[in-house]
Order: structure tokens, then C-alpha cells, then sequence
């Protein structure tokens, strides 16, 4: 099965994604993301979205969970990393296990 | 516990004990895939952890050597150069089942790029073809961070429905068969007596 590969960001975060050949999609704001995901979900396989715009769409990021296809992750948008991806990964390893097991400090 | 709404006779017994086996067993093979399910999200969490260091420490700094690049060049130019990719990443996309838990597996497909770089080099700066270069170099590794980590979101989702299960096994129904099958042994018994007691109290008198 051949799928396609998507980032949807601000303008200056994804540009460099385009010339390595990745299809972009500019968003702005959330609201905006929000209706390129609901749009492009069905068409590309993996979908990279930018911290900024995956943190107030994690709820609506949840239904993606229950296929395995669209995969929709997020990354650092070009202001630096916010820890929304740890945040995930945290989050997960509680529902799952409830402890912690990366994070603690000792 | 609340004991089930059942007759006490013989064949709501036998049919309850062939229940309760059922659940015990279920149970066990529930809990056992548990275990092995949470062992399984334990790796994957470690090597997504690790993956996501790596992947958000690069593309950081992938991304301000691109705005140092793109702030040499007036915008719009940079705009032209770079919105005709000239190459097409393609991803292979599979599933792949850890635990009945189907994950998606992707592999990027190698089409080599030959230089792939989409503008002429009169227009852009070098620097920009060493952060398109280091931006396509990340990506097959952005690629496996997306699978792991949704197969993290993924699993984590069923290691709780499974628990819920196992719990509903072991607090809510297995107790509820044991006490229903006691009550059903008890009223046996019961009726044995009183037919014991009946009988021996008719021989009596006679």
C-alpha cells in the first residue's frame, strides 16, 4: 500500500519540508488545521503537524487512535520544541501502566 | 456481591460451574496477555522516547539553519524556489500486529534522489541546501517516530480496555458465579434435608 506524507504548519516551519518533498499545508491557527486534517485524513498516511497546532487539537487528535492509518504526529515548529511530544508519550504511559517509567527523577 | 436471578435447580448448577471454568480460564489468558502487552509497550515507549530526542533536537536545528538561510533571500523568491519539490518521498504503508493490536509499519521507499535539490543554485544560498539535505536525511527517522509513537498511543489504548476486562472478570463477574453456584448448593442441600426429615418422620408413624 503506497501512502503519501503531509506537514501541515506555519509558513516558515514546513517550507524546507516541501523541497524535501513532503506535501505542505499552511495553517495558521488550529481552527484552520483542524479542517485541512479533517480533509486531508483520508488522502495521506502520515501526517506531520507542528507543536503549536497539536496541542490544542489533542482531543480531536484522540480519534485518529483507533485506526492504524492515518498516523498524525506531531513536531517542533520552527520556534523550538515545546514538549507536547513528551506530553504524549506521558500521557500514554500513565493510561497504560500508571507509573511512571522515563520521567521520574531519582 | 449481588448473586444472579436463577432457579436453584440441578441444571442451572451444572450450567453456572461450566460458566464459571470459562471465566476463570478467560480470565487468565486476559491477564497473561496484559502482562505481555504492557512488556511490549514498555520497549517501544523507551525507543519512542529516545526517537523523539533525537528527531526534535535535528529538525530544531534543521529548522533555524533554514530561517538563517531563507533571511538571506527576499521572500517571495524563497517562496518560488522552494514550492516545486522535485523529488516525491513515497511510504510504503503496512500494519503490523503486536498483541492483536495492528500498528501501522511504514518503509520508506529508496528512490534515490539525484541531488534532488528543487531550485537552481544561483538563487538560493548553500545554506539552504545543507538544511534541505539534513531536512530529507531526517525523515525517514520522522517517519519511524510516527509509527512508534502511534503504536504507543495505540497500545496504551488497548492495555486499557484489556485491564478493564480482566477487572470486570475478576471483581465483577467471577464472584458473582461462585456466590450464585453457593446459594444454588445451599438450597440443594437444603431440600435433601427436608425430604431426609419428611421421610423419616413418615416411617415413624407407621
Amino acid at each position: 500500500m503506497k501512502g503519501k506524507m503531509a506537514i501541515v504548519g506555519d509558513g516558515d516551519s514546513i517550507m524546507v519540508f516541501k523541497a524535501a518533498g513532503v506535501s505542505t499545508f499552511a495553517a495558521e491557527d488550529e481552527k484552520k488545521a483542524r479542517e485541512i486534517l479533517r480533509k486531508i485524513a483520508k488522502e495521506y498516511k502520515i501526517v506531520f503537524l507542528t507543536e503549536n497546532l497539536a496541542r490544542p487539537l489533542g482531543e480531536f487528535l484522540k480519534r485518529f487512535d483507533e485506526e492504524p492509518y492515518p498516523v498524525i504526529v506531531s513536531v517542533p515548529a520552527a520556534g523550538g520544541s515545546e514538549g507536547y511530544g513528551y506530553d504524549v508519550l506521558k500521557n500514554a504511559m500513565e493510561r497504560a501502566l500508571g507509573v511512571d517509567i522515563l520521567f521520574r527523577k531519582d | 456481591m449481588a448473586r444472579l436471578n436463577v432457579n436453584p435447580t440441578r441444571m442451572e448448577l451444572k450450567k453456572l460451574k461450566a460458566r464459571l471454568s470459562t471465566a476463570v480460564r478467560g480470565h487468565k489468558l486476559l491477564k497473561d496477555k496484559s502482562d505481555e502487552m504492557v512488556r511490549r509497550f514498555s520497549a517501544i515507549l523507551k525507543k519512542t522516547k529516545a526517537l523523539r530526542e533525537e528527531v526534535e533536537q535535528e529538525l530544531s536545528s534543521t529548522l533555524r539553519q533554514f530561517a538563517v538561510a531563507r533571511s538571506v533571500t527576499p521572500a517571495h523568491e524563497a517562496e518560488a524556489a522552494f514550492s516545486m519539490p522535485s523529488v516525491a518521498v513515497a511510504a510504503e504503508c503496512d500494519t503490523e500486529s503486536i498483541m492483536g493490536v495492528d500498528v501501522p509499519s511504514v518503509t520508506l521507499s529508496s528512490e534515490k534522489r539525484s541531488d534532488g535539490l528543487p531550485y537552481a543554485y544561483s538563487e538560493i544560498t548553500g545554506e539552504a541546501d545543507y538544511s534541505v539535505g539534513k531536512a530529507a536525511a531526517l525523515l525517514p527517522r520522522m517517519v519511524e517516530l510516527a509509527c512508534s509513537e502511534k503504536s504507543v498511543r495505540m497500545l496504551a489504548e488497548e492495555i486499557e480496555r484489556n485491564k478493564r476486562r480482566v477487572n470486570a472478570l475478576e471483581y465483577v463477574m467471577i464472584p458473582q458465579l461462585e456466590e450464585t453456584i453457593k446459594y444454588i448448593k445451599d438450597k440443594l442441600d437444603e431440600n435433601e434435608r427436608a425430604a431426609v426429615v419428611r421421610l423419616m418422620k413418615v416411617k415413624s408413624k407407621a
